[in-house]
């Protein structure tokens, strides 16, 4: 039962280096998953050629799909290494695994990437609830269970990335602040205390980069690992936006 | 910016933000430094939700009086109750701070804030997000910050790691030393005062169901550099989680919140599928054991009953590890919805859908329950804490804060499910005011006005170690020397703990200690060098080892989740009333003189030849110990001879909540 799993890396070691891959048999073992795969190249830094090499950089966390560190691509698919099972992965693909950094971020190195602009995104829409201040004011509003039950799959977003790896439209040529930050602000524009700075947000969403940007491909929804609608978000963005630039226009 | 005041926070979980934004409220600028973007760190795995009195409680009679109770009683009385008070009595508030930042808190049908049952208490007081609560609260914490940040009152540094504390001649923190996890630039933080929420150590037993960066790596480079670590020994075994190669997921004590029961086939290793076990031959053996608080007692007596059940009765599902069913097949659909999160991660991980057949599940390292001691001002008056002392959250070291779980100070000697979000968000909080008054005293001149000299020196140290790391030429790989280590930690040092076990293990880790000196790393470059890191954090896992299992060593006694078979007083079992009642007062006795002995903290000083231990009593002022029982079958007498013992009226019939609208006749 000696089996080995191969494993093809692309691998960069500085964000000014051009890429290469690398290939590592690492033993199976069951149940095993990506990030595992990668605990066993770092112990034994071995190529398929017999190679010594050096631990694969990435990203790891909370390994149970909630922090969204470890995105990379798998076997051509943008998704979280702990939550990809090396025999689900095998039934797919048995001649071995494949990984690459996503494609949207700089390569800080590996599978290592910065994803700095998604969170300076979240700036720009105001992704936050403005509150007088931290001292016991009581209670927040009331919140029916259907409102509830509405925002906490959105609030769900890990700013993990797959959804702007799918898109076509984002890009580091494009402006387009992509699904998430979009979702997220709409999000906060749900909220009876985030309302307040509904219109920022709806300004900021019109504008370059903004919704009109969206080439409604409709690839985020169907890689998003937390089922966010985000296809919903978008197409409430466009509404709310139109009906924006209306009040705009009649000046109230 | 000459003349401003600095300070540092390292580490952006629940406690770290919460401190940040509360820092950044009083105007006070702050550093935040963290290993991984703060939106990712550790706390988005708690999952069951956060604990406080709410009005449908106070209504059933409870109140934050019984909130310390059931805190202190579930930590076997050995956490300071000044602190735990103020905590308690901040709950209700800090629950309507959070809803007014935004977490999304499950709702009753009229848009009321919903409540589940945790363990350890017969009140409905946990307050939840689905079964990703920590997750949603640090969200909103990070919003907050980013809020702040974007009004530049707050500079992070996401993607750095701390190195240690500067200290000037005086033994004063004058602020950090942080490298760039990219770059490898190692560089000097001025700060004025330093807040460390840098979390548990969960890693230093190999897998557990922690995060990758809960190495507790922070809290040993502070330990190493004078600041006392407390109550090391006291580390939480969840009994409900799933096993992994890479980590162990937790199963949120929240599954039995909402009415998940855990049991095993009466038969020994039944190998039937446990659907077609009848109800006849299920043992649900908390439920027998427990009447009062069923599966919803707390997690070190939870962990140690599979243990019972599964080593001393032979009933493990799986033959050579301790595993339980953990079944939430019955729940109504409502409830299984409330728990998708976890349901979704154990459907994940497991490809078995746990919404038909009953979970699998084992017991796994989770919390740690000690760490950096830090002081508290107890207001006299109200039995609580001086709210703006600048001795609250003071470590031992001037300039030092400490908040979080990487302190030792809410949770004793096990801790009670829910109230780590609490324990969070509350030392957050209420460092802010310390530190505000701290900065206001001091007199020794600002950091930012000390010689550039103290800063150099402070960075050289860790330049050489970084150096010797890379250079090291020996044979010792430090990955399999970290497993071995967890090997020997989690085997040894968890559940049931033996003196001859516990020795060997401190021999073993001064062996690793050893062995560490020719470690010998793969990757020698200076960009992104995360085998560096790793390695770092081996040596001072290595180093908490050592306190963790020593202090277990000398602590001859059981006490909430440090239990020594060797040490335990006997139940009184004797089939005469009047035998029993003499067995009873026999173990009323021992109890009391184990309280002389051991109701103190354990206290590790740093010094090169291993940790110097002392011992120091602990307030209960407040609540006076007594045997925890949980109303265990066949304890009720010891329940009884004690009150009798204290001087208490005995057998006064408990009277229970009473039901909303019911009033009193």
């Amino acid at each position: 039962m000696s089996k080995t799993i191969c494993v093809k890396v692309l691998r960069q070691e500085t964000p000014h280096d051009g890429s290469h891959w690398e290939s590592f048999d690492v033993p199976y073992e069951e149940g095993m998953n990506v990030t595992t795969v990668l605990q066993r190249i770092a112990a034994h830094p071995v190529t398929t050629e017999n190679e010594k090499s050096t631990p694969v950089a990435y990203d790891a966390c909370c390994l149970e799909e909630v922090c969204g560190a470890c995105t990379m691509v798998i076997n051509g698919q943008v998704r979280q290494a702990c939550s990809a099972l090396v025999d689900n992965l095998l039934e797919d693909s048995a001649s071995g695994i494949e990984l690459r950094p996503m494609s949207k971020f700089p390569v800080v190195r590996d599978l290592l990437v910065n994803r700095k602009k998604m969170f300076d995104d979240l700036k720009r829409v105001k992704a936050w609830i403005h509150v007088d201040g931290y001292h016991d004011l009581g209670p927040g509003p009331r919140v029916l269970p259907q409102v509830q039950e509405e925002a906490y799959p959105l609030a769900r977003c890990m700013t993990c990335g797959c959804c702007v790896e799918a898109c076509p439209q984002f890009n580091d040529r494009s402006p387009f602040i992509g699904p998430a930050v979009i979702s997220q602000a709409i999000l906060f524009n749900m909220h009876p205390t985030g309302k307040v700075d509904r219109d920022e947000r709806l300004e900021v969403l019109s504008g370059p980069g903004g919704i009109t940007d969206c080439g409604n491909s409709q690839n985020c929804v169907k890689v998003c690992p937390k089922e966010i609608p985000l296809t919903d978000s978008i197409a409430k963005a466009g509404r709310d936006t139109t009906l924006y630039k209306l009040r705009r226009w009649f000046g109230r | 910016m000459a003349g401003k005041q600095h300070v540092v926070v390292v580490g952006g979980g629940l406690a770290g933000l919460a401190a940040v934004m509360k820092l950044a409220e009083q105007g006070i600028h702050v550093y935040l430094i963290s290993m991984v973007p703060v939106k990712r760190s550790h706390s988005v795995c708690a999952q069951g939700g956060i604990n406080s009195v709410n009005p449908l409680t106070r209504q059933q009679g409870d109140t934050e009086w019984k909130h310390l109770d059931d805190t202190v009683y579930g930590g076997d009385f050995l956490q300071h109750q000044p602190p735990v008070k103020e905590m308690c009595d901040w709950g209700p508030r800090i629950i309507d701070l959070l809803d007014r930042l935004g977490v999304p808190f499950n709702r009753t049908p009229e848009g009321f804030r919903d409540q589940r049952r945790f363990g350890g208490t017969l009140y409905k007081r946990t307050a939840f997000a689905g079964a990703t609560t920590g997750q949603q609260m640090l969200y909103s914490l990070d919003e907050q910050v980013r809020h702040w940040e974007s009004q530049g009152l707050v500079e992070k540094f996401e993607y750095w790691e701390f190195l240690g504390p500067i200290l000037d001649d005086q033994g004063h923190c004058r602020g950090v030393v942080a490298q760039d996890m990219f770059s490898m630039e190692i560089r000097p933080f001025a700060a004025d005062a330093v807040i460390l929420a840098t979390g548990g150590n969960g890693l230093v037993f190999g897998r557990s169901t922690m995060s990758m960066i809960c190495t507790g790596g922070a809290a040993a480079r502070a330990y190493r550099a004078g600041v006392i670590h407390a109550n090391g020994e006291f580390v939480q075994v969840h009994p409900t989680a799933i096993p992994g190669t890479d980590k162990l997921r937790l199963m949120s004590e929240s599954a039995r919140g909402e009415g998940g029961r855990v049991w095993v086939p009466r038969k020994p290793q039944d190998d039937r599928d446990p659907r077609q076990v009848p109800a006849s031959e299920r043992y649900y053996f908390l439920e027998e054991r427990y009447p009062k608080y069923g599966n919803l007692v707390p997690r070190d007596i939870a962990t140690r009953e599979i243990f019972d059940v599964c080593v001393n009765h032979g009933l493990s599902i799986e033959k050579d590890r301790l595993c339980v069913y953990l079944d939430v097949t019955e729940l109504p659909h409502d409830a299984q919805k409330k728990l998708e999160g976890i349901l979704e991660i154990y459907e994940k991980f497991q490809g078995v859908d746990p919404r038909v057949t009953p979970m699998k599940i084992f017991p796994a390292v989770h919390y740690s329950m000690g760490g950096l001691w830090v002081d508290y001002e107890k207001n006299s008056k109200t039995g609580g804490l001086v709210l703006g002392s600048p001795r609250n959250h003071h470590s031992n070291v001037p300039g030092i804060f400490v908040i979080g779980e990487a302190d030792y100070q809410y949770h004793g000697a096990n801790r009670l499910g829910a109230n780590s979000l609490l324990s969070c968000v509350f030392s957050g909080l209420v460092v802010a005011p310390a530190v505000e008054n701290w900065l206001k005293s001091l007199k020794h001149g600002k950091a930012s006005e000390q010689p550039v000299s103290l800063f150099d020196r402070a960075v050289e140290p860790h330049q050489r170690r970084m150096k010797e790391l890379m250079e090291n030429q020996g044979d010792e790989n430090p990955y399999h020397l970290h497993q071995e280590l967890g090997d020997w930690m989690t085997r040894n040092v968890t559940v049931v703990r033996y003196n001859k076990d516990l020795k060997s293990t401190v021999d073993k880790i001064d062996e690793l200690a050893d062995r560490y000196k020719n470690v010998n790393l793969s990757d020698k470059s200076n960009w992104t060098n995360q085998n560096l890191s790793f390695t770092r954090a081996v040596g001072d896992m290595i180093l908490l080892a050592r306190v963790i299992a020593e202090g277990a060593l000398k602590r001859d006694e059981c006490r909430g989740v440090h239990y020594k078979p060797e040490q335990d007083i006997p139940a009184p079992d004797a089939d005469d009333p009047a035998g029993l009642r003499e067995q009873a007062r026999t173990w009323c006795k021992r109890f009391r003189e184990k309280n002389e002995n051991w109701l103190k903290t354990t206290m590790a000083k740093y010094t090169p030849d291993g940790p110097e231990f002392s011992y120091e009593d602990v307030d209960t002022d407040l609540i006076r110990p007594r045997p925890r029982t949980y109303g265990l079958k066949g304890a009720e007498m010891i329940e009884e001879v004690w009150k009798e013992m204290n001087g208490e009226p005995a057998a006064v019939k408990k009277e229970r909540p009473l039901a909303v609208g019911v009033t009193k006749a």
